[in-house]
């Protein structure tokens, strides 16, 4: 049994800047990733972010990565384990892991958990064939591997992730014929929307896919209009001449590990599914288990990150460390999530946490100090 | 299927390395997953459905769905998106949930 001060569970935004507050205040923390790098999906990222520079608005996110893992770097207390699949979470706070091939149990005196998201997928006749992806997949080849996933390319959803990774695609070479859109308006963006439809892409909204046909992989797609009630209208479809679909309808947060650590769960749809229960310094309803980033409710890696910031201090400060004006900070990284989360794109965030948040004694860890 | 020109990224790719994919010869570059190696070489049946038998390919390639289960130097359902190719890996397709012993 290894012991742990502080453990955080994935090393993505939200993991990395826990790990980073949570070290400062001078706690020993470990950092563990079931990939060989981390970065979590920012690594893949090569557009220029939103938000403040607080979050490191205008850098691109792959960039966004190596400065935080450079600052990690340089930190004494913090230490990374990578390779290492976190098994389960245990009634008596026991965490095991496969690391290696071999499975290893520690017992950390905090977690903060931060395994992200996945993508969701969509039902329509055929959508197992090769060739029919998540759009964070085909980002994953492209962007990380500097690999095509095909030569002509359907994607389906307009939000941020969809219209971003249709550029992407564009800048990679490969030709997107055209998004589509159940709803009646885009959901990214319209920054992100106006660059896509300058090259030339269509973004057909009230539209979505009716089929896939190929026989050993994808080689066309049919798409409709939908009427009021979102159903097809038969009459108005059209084929498309595609060996790629991109599916980026949403994403659903990483959180087994939290229902097997017991913490109380919640649906809210607009949060991407169930999420975990938490007070404002991002407490679980367990003792000593924090949350941070997607897994606590679908958003941005830049609120991720400021998320991230909050839990790794409030694990930090739930051990008894101490930061010099700890309350001036954590209202500033609270001030940072309310401007992300301002707007008509935050609202459906504001709404599903307003929700979510819970008061409970483990809450006056922060703010007691 | 590479990319070899792009405005933002430069793939600085490692060491050349070849492995086999169902007894034909496959080249990837160290670092890379199998995935894209396969995916490189235009290979996008990854692997089949247990009853139906209908192809699968890459869904999510971070190590989340199970889409792409296959049999590397002999060990069944291996995540071919997150294991690194290695110079001579015997890579084959998997029949059903393949044998565990």
């Amino acid at each position: 049994m290894i012991p742990v001060e502080i453990l955080v569970i994935g090393g993505g935004p939200a993991g990395l800047c826990a790990a980073v507050q949570a070290a400062e205040m001078g706690s020993k923390v470990l950092i563990v990733d079931r990939n060989n790098t981390l970065g979590g999906q920012l690594v893949k990222q090569t557009h220029m972010f939103f938000g403040s520079e607080k979050q490191y608005a205008s850098t691109r996110g792959f960039d966004i990565a190596n400065i935080l893992l450079d600052k990690i770097d340089k930190m004494k207390n913090v230490e990374i384990m990578r390779k290492a699949t976190v098994l389960a979470i245990y009634e008596d706070g026991v965490v095991s892991l496969e690391h290696k091939d071999k499975y290893i149990k520690i017992k950390p005196k905090a977690i903060v958990v931060a395994t992200g998201a996945s993508e969701k997928n969509l039902a329509f006749p055929n959508n197992d064939l090769p060739g029919i992806y998540g759009a964070g997949a085909v980002q994953t080849l492209m962007n990380e591997y500097g690999v095509k996933p095909g030569n002509r390319v359907l994607m389906i959803g307009a939000g941020n992730i969809g219209l971003i990774v249709s550029y992407q695609l564009i800048q990679a070479g490969v030709r997107v014929e055209a998004i589509v859109e159940a709803a009646p308006t885009i959901g990214g963006y319209l920054v992100h929307a106006s660059k896509v439809r300058r090259m030339g892409v269509p973004i057909l909204t009230g539209y979505s896919i009716k089929e896939a046909y190929g026989t050993d992989s994808l080689e066309s797609a049919a798409i409709w209009k939908l009427d009021e009630n979102w159903r097809g209208i038969p009459g108005t479809e059209k084929k498309l001449n595609v060996d790629v679909i991109c599916i980026s309808v949403g994403l659903s947060p990483l959180s087994e590990l939290l229902w097997q650590a017991g913490c109380q769960m919640k649906y809210i749809h607009e949060l991407g599914g169930f999420v975990p229960v938490r007070d404002t310094n991002l407490h679980s309803s367990v003792k000593g288990l924090f949350v941070a980033g997607d897994v606590a409710g679908v958003e941005e890696a830049s609120s991720a990150m400021v998320e991230g910031y909050i839990a790794g201090m409030s694990a930090a400060a739930y051990l008894g460390y101490k930061l010099y004006n700890m309350k001036l900070v954590k209202e500033d990284l609270m001030n940072q999530l309310d401007s992300l989360r301002h707007g008509p794109v935050g609202e459906k965030i504001r709404r599903g946490i307003s929700n979510l948040t819970i008061e409970h004694e483990a809450a006056a860890s922060v703010d007691a100090l | 299927m590479r990319i070899f020109k792009h405005p933002i990224l430069n793939f600085e790719r490692k060491r050349l390395v070849t492995f086999t994919f169902n007894n034909k010869t496959i080249e990837g570059y160290e670092g890379e997953t199998i995935a894209a190696a396969l995916h490189a070489a235009g290979i996008k049946t990854l692997s089949h459905s247990s009853e139906k038998h209908r192809p699968r390919g890459l869904f999510c390639a971070i190590g989340n769905c199970s889409s792409c289960l296959m049999e590397v130097n002999g060990e069944a359902n291996v995540r071919i998106c997150v294991e690194e190719v290695k110079e001579g890996l015997i890579i084959r397709t998997q029949t059903g949930k393949g044998d565990l012993v």
